[in-house]
């Protein structure tokens, strides 16, 4: 009999976190597994720290968070064994190489040692790495260092990919490249939940999007059902997004 | 306000740098720690003129007719402190080079290269010159006070040894530019620094070894031997010891050498100073590493300590800060050396050494590895819990430990297995305590910040040191076997559940000040 798989690949409810004031206010938002979703919001409007919630680098004052049907305030460390956390500040190590970087992630989840080593040369191969793979990453460019997180974010196969602003300071090719990838892993039945300021990103790749502004989820959905949601015709992400932002500001 | 661009102008600039960078180091960033800092300062200023008045106070009365054997244990001193401080300009040196800070602001500005690098070397001068003269006000101010004001001539010597000190770092620094290049200078110029630093205490340690049996200093500067081979009462070899003493032409002599070197090596290297900036800008550090054969199956933890173990191993500073301590474990290891066969006595020396050692080397691995995590985000995230993080983490520290005093350890217990059981205790709790404490007072912070480690917490920095040094009064006098062992260790655990509760972190490692996460700020 096999395992019922969960409904949501990322299920938050009612996620709530404190610093001077409410950073994240009862939020609840769901991922499906194979979808895209990206969130987006204004400078401040608890983006990240709603994502650092989730791969458990904050504990949220109130709510609850589900990884892959695994609670993760319970038992962080079985939702942690399926998920990757990429942010905008590469996490490298500048003495490492490449190829002992993903040594190390793939030894931190716990990896068959042969298996990592052959999905590392892929990905190394893959983003552009190849020639680089031993030297250390002190002399990298931020596009090279954020494709080694990227390696060490799917070395370990990740069920859910949780990004943040994960396209800042890249070139054109090495964006594309990240794209193709994530499109990849969702088409592959990976879930993607990213933070982007980047709408064109958003309205491109997102099989969802979610607004969020004050810490709350002020809307959710495809891009045509946000268009309908603002009830003023906007023909972009951009100037719907804007207009959703405006008026929240007016109702608060 | 002097025209922007000019050299009064970029003086002006470094010297408003060099007061806050300084301030901050005191107050670690925190303006309201000012007053705090200022009484702590007044409070450890009039200790060390205790400390001081015990140890030159019966010297004051020596004059300017001081016979042979006085002025060269001043000399000895003074080139001491000369190494030292020359030692510690190379650092400052290669350090301008490396730290890009501000370079590419200023070398992109249209202001000459050669203006701003001769200001950078003068304040380069003068801050060494000013650290020797603050470390020496207590001595100089106690002679002074009992001896009459013309011991105050010390202060221009320390003032012209820091001058001179300075430019033979540059000196040295842009010659291994020249010589090994930008990308090995980095490196190999920590390297020359440390031994520098710790070469001519050796040299003085290893004499008094093989004249007396001891590692006395003091002795072999004032024994019959060196005082007969040193040149006569006149020489220009003791212009510096006569000048400390009181003579104001001597001094003028002094000043003026220091200032003709710093002079010398502003008009020479200023420019180079800057193609070299460029230089080493341009290394780009681009290492290779040996390629790695495959994938090696690893537990989570044993990813962590080989980590942990290689990080450690590719890091310069750690580097020469381990080689320093190695080098001041020469003395000892060559006193155990020629001990063997000759009873046990003098072995007792090298307990105290020993575990002081281990203390201060693990304090040191233990804040690379707890609080220099260049990836903490990665970590936290890994599926892992924090409690074999940690674990893993100490253990590398203690492993690195066990390499570089299991091999003294073992020697020591070929002549004495009683010492050599004592030390290993000690050993293993001072570097147990060392890191203990770097875990209670742990604060996120980049590896590259290792040499200003002690700015995020005075606290700890005092706490691993007194640790360190009670540990190792408590292993002597055990290894003495006298029951005084007994309070000095209850001073140690005493000054250990001090530390305990006055850090941030609880057993359980929770922070219990948000101030110092563990994990990296919130950010919205």
């Amino acid at each position: 009999m096999s395992t019922p798989q969960p409904q949501w690949a990322l299920e938050l409810r009612g996620l709530t976190k404190r610093f001077d004031r409410p950073a994240v206010d009862g939020l609840d938002l769901t991922v499906r597994a194979g979808e895209f979703y990206a969130l987006l919001g204004p400078n401040g409007a608890g983006k990240t720290t709603t994502l650092r919630m989730v791969v458990g680098l904050l504990r949220p004052d109130a709510g609850s968070i589900s990884v892959l049907g695994h609670d993760a305030l319970a038992d962080p460390v079985a939702a942690k064994q399926v998920m990757a956390w990429i942010s905008d500040e590469p996490m490298i190590y500048d003495k490492l190489t490449p190829f002992e970087y993903l040594e190390f992630v793939a030894g931190l989840w716990g990896i068959d040692a042969a298996v990592a080593e052959a999905r590392a040369n892929d990905l190394l191969g893959w983003l552009g790495l190849g020639d680089d793979a031993h030297h250390r990453c002190e002399g990298f460019s931020k596009g090279m260092r954020q494709k080694v997180a990227l390696a060490g974010a799917l070395v370990h196969d990740p069920r859910l990919i949780i990004l943040d602003e994960p396209l800042t300071g890249l070139d054109a090719a090495s964006a594309r490249q990240v794209k193709t990838v994530l499109r990849e892993r969702v088409a592959a039945g990976g879930a993607v939940i990213m933070t982007t300021h980047i709408l064109e990103v958003a309205e491109r790749m997102a099989d969802r999007i979610g607004v969020i502004a004050g810490g709350r989820l002020i809307a959710q959905g495809t891009l045509d059902e946000l268009h309908g949601q603002t009830g003023k015709g906007a023909a972009t992400l951009e100037e719907t997004f804007l207009t959703l932002i405006a008026d929240e500001a007016a109702a608060a | 306000m002097s025209r922007p661009g000019t050299l009064t102008w970029f003086a002006h600039h470094e010297a408003r740098l060099a007061w806050r960078d300084w301030l901050a180091m005191m107050t670690a960033g925190r303006r309201r720690r000012v007053r705090t800092v200022a009484i702590a300062l007044i409070i450890f200023v009039t200790f060390m003129h205790f400390v001081a008045y015990s140890m030159v106070g019966r010297f004051a009365g020596v004059g300017l007719d001081a016979d042979k054997a006085t002025l060269v244990a001043i000399s000895g001193s003074l080139l001491l402190a000369w190494s030292l401080m020359l030692s510690q300009a190379m650092e400052t040196v290669t350090r301008a080079f490396y730290s890009r800070s501000d370079l590419d602001l200023i070398l992109s500005s249209p202001a000459t290269a050669q203006t701003v690098f001769a200001v950078r070397i003068a304040t380069m001068a003068i801050s060494v010159a000013l650290m020797a003269a603050l470390l020496a006000a207590p001595f100089v101010n106690v002679l002074a006070v009992l001896g009459g004001p013309r011991w105050l001539c010390a202060y221009g010597v320390v003032a012209a040894m820091g001058l001179a000190a300075a430019a033979c770092a540059v000196a040295l620094t842009v010659a291994l530019f020249r010589v090994i290049g930008p990308k090995r200078t980095r490196f190999v110029a920590q390297i020359v620094a440390a031994v520098i630093g710790a070469a001519f205490v050796i040299g003085l340690q290893i004499g008094a070894i093989l004249s007396y049996g001891n590692l006395s200093r003091t002795d072999i500067l004032g024994s019959d031997k060196v005082v007969a081979l040193a040149p006569d009462v006149g020489s220009v070899v003791y212009l510096p010891a006569v000048a400390v003493l009181g003579d104001a032409t001597a001094l003028a002599g002094v000043l003026t050498v220091g200032l003709i070197l710093l002079g010398l090596a502003i008009v020479i290297f200023s420019q180079r100073f800057g193609d070299h900036a460029i230089a080493a800008a341009g290394v780009a550090a681009v290492t290779r590493q040996h390629r790695s054969a495959s994938f090696r199956p690893a537990t989570p933890k044993r990813a962590l300590r080989q980590k942990e173990w290689t990080l450690l191993t590719r890091d310069p500073w750690l580097v020469s800060q381990t080689l320093m301590q190695i080098l001041y474990l020469l003395p000892p290891a060559f006193l155990l050396w020629r001990s063997y066969g000759e009873g046990t006595g003098a072995l007792l020396v090298l307990v105290p050494v020993l575990v002081m050692a281990a203390g201060q080397l693990a304090g040191g691995l233990a804040w690379l590895a707890i609080s220099g995590e260049d990836a903490p985000d990665l970590v936290a995230t890994a599926p892992v819990p924090a409690g074999q993080i940690v674990r893993a983490k100490v253990e590398a520290v203690m492993g690195g430990i066990a390499i570089v005093f299991l091999p003294f350890i073992a020697a020591l217990a070929l002549l004495s297995p009683y010492h050599a059981v004592v030390c290993a205790i000690g050993v293993l709790i001072a570097a147990g305590s060392a890191t203990q404490i770097q875990l209670w007072f742990r604060a996120q912070a980049k590896r590259t910040q290792f040499r200003r480690r002690q700015v995020s917490s005075r606290m700890a920095t005092f706490a691993e040191a007194f640790s360190s040094i009670t540990w190792a009064g408590t292993a002597v006098l055990a290894a003495a076997g006298t029951w005084l062992a007994l309070p000095t260790g209850v001073i140690a655990v005493a000054i250990l559940i001090g530390a305990r509760v006055l850090s941030p972190h609880s057993p359980d490692g929770r922070s219990r000040r948000p101030r110092l996460r563990f994990r990296s700020a919130p950010a919205t």
